[in-house]
């Protein structure tokens, strides 16, 4: 199937200005090279914790933010430099769902002002007028048709996302990005609104991106999955791989944080992985592997050389020189590659046997996807509580 | 997506099948199929503006005095005389003070007559205050006007830009703008571009108070915008195609009204003491033209035998100052856009 979405090789770096003349004296690299694809009627989580460059990642693909280097591909056609007026008829296709219920949409505009900015702005006449098309729109989030000479303050914060919702969709957009759409609302309310997303996904047929920053949000609603970790994806996965057998250490460190659903299991054992430390800052990431700074299972190896995201198993793609739950890869292609990576090392006392170390430690952990930590105790300076 | 979260709780449910769950205010007795009007921010603020005595009363004499002002030669036809006849009857032909106790207060001279040459003061605060007004708000209008246009390229641009005006904003609030008038007040001519006198010496006030002002707008107005331009719904307008034009009119325009009306409220007493300031110098209206800062620098001779002819024009500014900044102050508080949410 051809990819609704494809990005290749993705960046976006901010200049850091300084003084009077605003010369540049270094960057935030938000995003640092990304590659993935969007299949059409899919779902893609995208996770990570706060400042990884999810947001960042979201604006580069509806092009609210011109990338800084690689590309974006939307139904074969490159938008990365497109402009204003080129992205226009775009726009149709790609829509975005804000993280904040409060701030995106202005204050000022009744709520029909608002949903019906779409057609204004497109210049489409819907059937029957537009006015009938907001009112369409208003209930087919959930909201009252006749409400739409309200203005924003008028409506609670789940009210207010389905607001923003109904305007995203106006356009019947083919590809929606929802960024934490759900994560500025009281815990009652998010499920409701997740809900509404699935339903209208079914409805409309609609391709999602939907950026979280915890796993609990996307776990059920992605069909894949891709952990980002400091302007980088770590692990791309299907839902299904990614939690039963997670490959990254940052993978398995933010599994462990999701509350288990499972009560029999919820008091067995605390098997929460704390990753110590702060992430770095994005204006000068750690070399080598940008999560070894937290990473329990990092060598002198990581410190120096990046490793590069390779498909390890079919459908999960990982970038780790030492990946768990790697016991059960058969795929010669998946071992070679990380043996090449190690023969490649810069360092010659780098231990060979090294990446089957780990995997070695943990044999019982292949169907638990919140496993013990075998190897945590007899590698020394454990993270783990 | 895959598996849906099915549990759904009905408190949110309800609540957006019957309406926001503040309903109050909201004209919704006329039948189902009538569209439920919204409260705008703009009925809010005017809500909580009614309710503020302080500010209500400020307004109503701010409206009182516009009203003098305008109708200055009316009131004047029939409370007083012409304000620049003079009455050497009513003057002590020795001391050169008004006849009579309190500065020659009397029934035909309402607030007394000006020593030596027995003008009559009412006349004279009444035809003030049409320059006082006119000259703040004219002022006021113009430092606005500049004000928005820079501060809004300033903070909506941003770059060298906004780096070159803020430069220029800083020189000019550390510029003397009371010495730099009086000197140019000195200079100007007589007559210019077929205004007379008194015409320049307005032109020129509003002019150079106008133009010390707008940095003061400008600043304000810029840091709002910067703060706007990054709003997610500026993002939601750009993401539907919008150009910056549509942005700065639709998006931000409309916010930025609320800041700007407030300053220039404000502003409007701060110019009405410059004004007095510059007429007491002696750089105001020329004089056979009543200001109340040159009433006030007149009174400064005579305060000892005729100290009523100062307390006049000195409480006229106070009341109108006192007025306005009543006003304002309400005016803020009310399109407080914390309280607005
Ligand atoms: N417009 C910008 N200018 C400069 N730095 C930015 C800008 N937007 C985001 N950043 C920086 O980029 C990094 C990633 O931000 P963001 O994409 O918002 O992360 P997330 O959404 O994952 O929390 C942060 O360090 C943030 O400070
Ligand atoms: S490459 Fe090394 S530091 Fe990075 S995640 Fe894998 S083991 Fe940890
Ligand atoms: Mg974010």
């Amino acid at each position: 199937m051809e990819p609704l979405l494809k990005v290749n090789g993705l960046k976006k770096h901010f200049p850091i200005k300084k003084g009077l003349l605003q010369r540049q004296t270094g960057a935030v690299k938000a995003v640092d090279g990304l590659d993935f694809e969007v299949y059409p009627g899919e779902t893609l989580g995208v996770v990570g914790e706060s400042g990884c460059g999810k947001s960042t990642m979201g604006r580069l693909i509806t092009r609210l933010l011109e990338p800084t280097d690689g590309t974006v591909e939307f139904q074969g056609t490159d938008i990365s430099h497109l402009g204003v007026s080129g992205m226009r008829p775009l726009r149709r296709d790609i829509q975005m769902i804000f993280q904040d219920p409060y701030g995106s949409l202005n204050p000022r505009h009744t709520v029909g002002t608002i949903v019906s900015a779409p057609f204004k702005l497109q210049g489409v006449e819907p059937e029957g007028g537009v006015k009938k098309e907001v009112q369409r729109l208003l209930g087919l989030v959930g909201l009252n048709p006749e409400h739409y000479n309200r203005y924003p303050h008028e409506f609670s914060g789940g009210q207010r996302q389905r607001i923003g919702i109904a305007r995203a969709l106006a356009l019947k957009p083919k590809l929606v990005v929802a960024d934490e759409p759900v994560s500025a609302l009281d815990v009652s309310i998010q499920a409701q609104v997740v809900n509404l997303l699935d339903d209208l996904q079914q409805e409309l047929g609609l391709t999602y991106v939907i950026i979280a920053h915890d796993l609990s949000v996307i776990r059920h609603v992605s069909d894949r999955i891709a952990v980002m970790y400091l302007g980088k994806i770590v692990e791309l996965a299907d839902r299904k791989s990614l939690y039963e057998s997670p490959m990254h250490p940052y993978t398995r460190a933010l599994m462990s944080a999701v509350p288990i659903p499972d009560p029999r299991r919820r008091g067995a054992k605390s098997d929460r992985i704390l990753l110590k430390g702060d992430v770095p800052s994005p204006i000068a990431p750690p070399p080598g592997c940008r999560f070894h700074t937290r990473c329990w299972k990092a060598t002198d190896l990581c410190k120096t050389q990046e490793p590069p995201l390779l498909e390890l198993r079919p459908g999960q793609r990982v970038a780790c020189h030492h990946p768990e739950n790697a016991e059960g890869v058969t795929i010669p292609a998946a071992r070679e590659s990380v043996d090449v990576t190690i023969t490649k090392a810069p360092q010659p006392t780098e231990p060979k046997p090294e990446p089957s170390k780990p995997e070695a430690a943990e044999p019982a952990e292949a169907e638990a996807p919140t496993p013990a930590e075998p190897e945590a105790a007899a590698e020394g300076d454990a993270p783990k509580e | 997506m895959t598996a849906p979260l099915h549990e759904t709780s009905a408190g949110e449910a309800t609540a957006t099948v019957d309406g926001a769950p503040d309903a109050p205010g909201t004209p919704d007795n006329s039948g189902a199929s009538k569209a439920i009007e919204g409260r705008s921010p703009w009925k809010i603020a005017w809500t909580r503006l009614k309710r503020d005595k302080l500010a209500l009363a400020g307004a109503f004499v701010v409206v009182f005095l516009i009203l003098v002002a305008i109708f200055a030669p009316v009131i004047v036809g029939l409370l007083g005389h012409p304000p620049d006849e003079f009455h050497e009857d009513q003057i002590d032909p020795l001391f050169g003070t008004p006849i009579g106790s309190w500065g020659g207060v009397s029934s035909d001279f309402l607030f007394g007559v000006e020593p030596v040459n027995g003008r009559d003061v009412f006349s004279r605060i009444v035809y003030g205050a049409r320059i006082s007004l006119l000259v703040a708000f004219l002022a006021a209008v113009f430092a606005v006007f500049l004000g928005t246009v820079l501060g809004v390229i300033a903070g909506y641009f941003g770059g060298w830009v906004d780096a070159a005006l803020s430069r220029v904003m800083d020189v000019m609030l550390a510029f003397p703008q009371l010495l730099f008038t009086i000197a140019l007040v000195s200079v100007l001519p007589n007559e210019f571009l077929g205004l007379d006198g008194s015409g320049v010496r307005i032109a020129a006030l509003v002019l150079v108070i106008g133009f010390f002002g707008w940095p003061y707008v400008g600043r304000i107005v810029r840091g709002q915008t910067l703060s706007l331009r990054n709003r997610e719904y500026v993002e939601a307008a750009q993401s539907l195609g919008a150009g910056r034009f549509y942005i700065l009119r639709r998006e931000l325009l409309p916010n930025l009204l609320a800041p700007i009306m407030v300053y220039a409220t404000l502003m409007i007493p701060t110019n009405i003491l410059t004004e007095a300031a510059l007429s007491f110098l002696g750089a105001g209206v020329k004089p056979p033209t009543a200001s109340w800062g040159q009433m006030l620098s007149t009174a400064i001779t005579t305060y000892e035998s005729d100290p009523l002819f100062m307390v006049i024009p000195g409480l006229a500014i106070f009341i109108t100052v006192l007025a306005f900044n009543l006003f304002g102050d309400g005016v803020r508080d009310a399109l407080d856009p914390k309280g607005s949410r």
